[in-house]
């Protein structure tokens, strides 16, 4: 006779005991699961604990993530910008300034694709209570759409439109009007140290693009000056800003990597944009660029060129390629994680390889600077002409650190520190012991592979509280709030010099074909 | 002469059936529901196919991720405890094929397709997504909760009846055709 046959009436509690067992079936199955859950979810927490503590580090965001902002902005600043390219417009951007024609675009890109969030982010971007009031570039397309870009209702906070911005034909007016209590500069690296210092002799801060100089001469002149005037100096490396750099630190605070001997730094590129091949302006012509004042602090003088204008990096005459660009970024990223400062020694090579475009900056260029005091060597190599993303390791005698975007750190199979652990399956040297991303939940498009490239490196975006923020915003404001209510910037000009003196060893090995060391003593390089 | 299974071999397999995919769903909502990090944005940003722009939306909204990401886990959770328990099992097995449907029109491993996120086999159109989901369409055709799973409490409870013949009667005269 089956269940169903049964008399059994309409209650539960009127149904057989052999209906009740067949109905609660699974129950035994259920207690297996509950038990096997429990036993593993036990196991998984000791093993993270016990892990977590053995490491010294926690799970969480960085410990003391610097908020950019001690207090609101008080004082309206009066910000100038000295060369508004590619560079100085990003950087007026982020200070709350967006030409209009890039907020259309974004837009436009938002619409083709919504996980692109340039434009949420700007507008999302605190408010600095800052007016941009004078602009100074050599092309006049560009001081016209600073201008515009000072007028912008669009803008984080959305207050009225600004009064348009002033034009000066030299920096040295913009410098003397009164009309500026603080400058960004973002023109060439040659012309650095002296809007800096000439800055610095009237006491006005200064926000200054990467690299810091173009020769170690105009290092140790835009030191003394910056040391000398006391004013609040950002070197602009945004980095400094992003939650994973600052992860970084912690973990090799908590001594997770043992002694580290090795740091190994890469640059990958590989599209013309990313080679420094930039668009060459079509307005672009001798009657509206200033030519002769753009090479006054140049090395030598050549006839007018387009080239040289808008793709300047190609030339030493100008920068130093690599080095300052993309090195400098790396060097400091350690720097700041490990506080190396300058090494002894440096051994540098490389060559135009691949864009024989009639450059003479390096599209190939590796450094080897040793720590002898350290016990470690420091290691940079790049290519314009490879996609391959090599990202940046430290490796230790018990863990290496991979720092991008997230962060990863693996225990070294050989470790002494990690042996037991690794004996006893707590710690399997094939997968990470430890990763970070910083983030929120839900993701972020980057638009393009050079993008993508800086994200990755932490120099585009980083987060605080889960949303995204631009490190260059944050690295601004940071430099804002020391000008409203003191403190220190975090690139200040003692690690702008570190900075500074370390690629000019590089790109002096190179050009001479010999190691280089600093004479720390006389401050040279020999 | 061709084997024929027997009732309770049948109803055993068909319940064990329900039970696996049961246990299955809940504890891939307990492993989400666990992990602080653990987010669906990455498996929707990387959709393909007709639905594309849709779950690439969702992916980038951190609100509307927030919710897919509650739905989900707690979902997974209740339709886990539903098949295994044979409670309100009509519905989580629903739930279960909504789901499951979601995940496949998501990333379907169709030709010409290709994804970040590896998969651990080898597969063209049919994915285990798709067996799975295919599994519960059996579990929603062949009820066996109405005996073995709490919903025999309810259905006597609620309608006074006697419950409806088994699968097994099905199964039966199919087998023997």
């Amino acid at each position: 006779m089956t269940d169903q046959q049964k008399p059994t009436g309409n209650h539960w509690l009127t149904m057989s005991r052999r209906s009740v067992l067949k109905a609660l079936v699974s129950v035994p199955v259920f207690g297996v699961f509950f038990v096997e859950f429990l036993r593993k979810k036990a196991g998984d927490d000791v093993k993270r604990r016990a892990l977590l503590a053995e490491l010294g580090v926690t799970e969480s965001g960085p410990a003391v993530i610097r908020n950019a902002i001690s207090r609101p902005p008080g004082k309206r600043i009066r910000l100038g910008i000295i060369g508004y390219g590619g560079e100085g417009e990003s950087l007026v951007r982020h200070a709350g300034f967006a030409h209009p024609d890039w907020i259309d675009e974004a837009k436009q890109n938002h619409d083709e694709d919504p996980r692109d969030k340039e434009l949420e982010t700007y507008l999302g971007q605190d408010d600095l209570n800052v007016a941009l009031t004078a602009v100074c570039d050599l092309f006049d397309v560009r001081t016209e759409r600073a201008i515009a870009a000072s007028q912008v209702t669009q803008r984080p906070g959305r207050g009225a439109a600004n009064p348009p911005a002033k034009r000066f034909k030299r920096y040295t007016d913009l410098l003397a009007s009164g009309e500026v209590d603080a400058v960004i500069i973002a023109t060439p690296d040659h012309w650095h140290s002296r809007i800096t210092i000439d800055a610095a002799s009237r006491g006005i801060p200064v926000y200054c693009e990467k690299c810091m100089t173009r020769t170690e001469a105009e290092a140790v002149a835009m030191h003394d000056a910056v040391k000398r005037s006391k004013i609040v100096f950002q070197l602009g490396h945004q980095n400094r800003q992003s939650e994973s750099h600052q992860k970084a630190r912690e973990v090799v605070n908590a001594k997770i990597l043992g002694p580290l001997t090795l740091i190994e730094s890469t640059t990958n590129r590989n599209s013309p944009w990313g080679a420094w091949v930039w668009d060459i302006h079509p307005e672009g012509n001798p009657r509206t660029i200033d030519w002769a004042q753009f090479q006054e602090p140049a090395a030598k003088r050549v006839p007018f060129s387009l080239e040289r204008f808008f793709r300047w990096r190609c030339w030493m005459d100008y920068g130093t390629g690599l080095s300052g660009d993309l090195l400098s970024h790396e060097y400091d990223a350690v720097n700041m994680i490990l506080g190396l400062g300058i090494p002894k020694s440096v051994v540098a090579s490389g060559g135009v390889y691949y864009f024989k475009d009639g450059r003479d900056a390096p599209d190939v260029f590796q450094a080897v600077y040793e720590y002898p005091d350290r016990n470690l060597t420091f290691v940079y190599s790049a290519t314009l002409a490879n996609g391959n993303n090599r990202g940046l390791v430290f490796m230790g005698h018990d863990a290496s650190l991979r720092v991008s975007g997230a962060l990863t750190v693996s225990a070294d199979g050989e470790s002494t520190r990690f042996a037991d652990k690794i004996q006893s399956g707590t710690i399997d040297p094939s997968r990470p012991m430890f990763t970070y991303r910083p983030g929120s939940k839900g993701i972020d498009a980057v638009t393009s592979a050079t993008a993508e490239y800086f994200a990755s490196r932490g120099l585009l975006y980083t987060y605080r509280g889960g949303r995204r923020v631009s490190a260059y915003h944050l690295h601004i404001a940071e430099w804002l709030d020391a000008i409203r209510n003191g403190g220190d910037t975090s690139c200040n000009i003692d690690r702008g010099f570190e900075e500074a003196i370390t690629c000019h060893m590089a790109t002096r090995s190179y050009l001479e074909g010999r190691k280089v060391t600093w004479d720390p003593v006389a401050r040279r390089i020999v | 002469m061709p084997w024929t299974p027997s009732p309770r071999f049948q109803v055993g397999t068909m319940v064990a059936l329900r039970v696996l995919i049961g246990w299955h769903f809940l504890y891939e909502g307990l492993a989400k529901l666990l992990n602080p990090y653990w987010t669906s944005a990455g498996y929707l940003a990387e959709s393909q196919w007709w639905f594309k722009g849709v779950f690439v939306a969702i992916a980038a909204s951190p609100g509307a991720v927030t919710v897919v990401d509650y739905v989900n886990m707690w979902g997974q959770v209740a339709i886990g405890l539903g098949l295994m328990f044979g409670l309100f099992t009509r519905w989580s097995a629903i739930g279960g094929i909504v789901l499951l449907a979601l995940y496949y029109i998501a990333a379907p491993p169709f030709v010409g397709y290709t994804y970040p996120i590896p998969a651990e086999g080898s597969y063209l159109i049919v994915n285990k997504v798709l067996i799975e989901l295919a599994a519960l369409l059996v579990v929603l055709a062949y009820p066996t909760e109405q005996t073995f799973g709490l919903d025999r409490f309810l259905a006597r409870k609620t309608s006074g009846s006697i419950p409806e013949p088994l699968a097994p009667a099905v199964l039966e005269s199919t087998g023997h055709d």
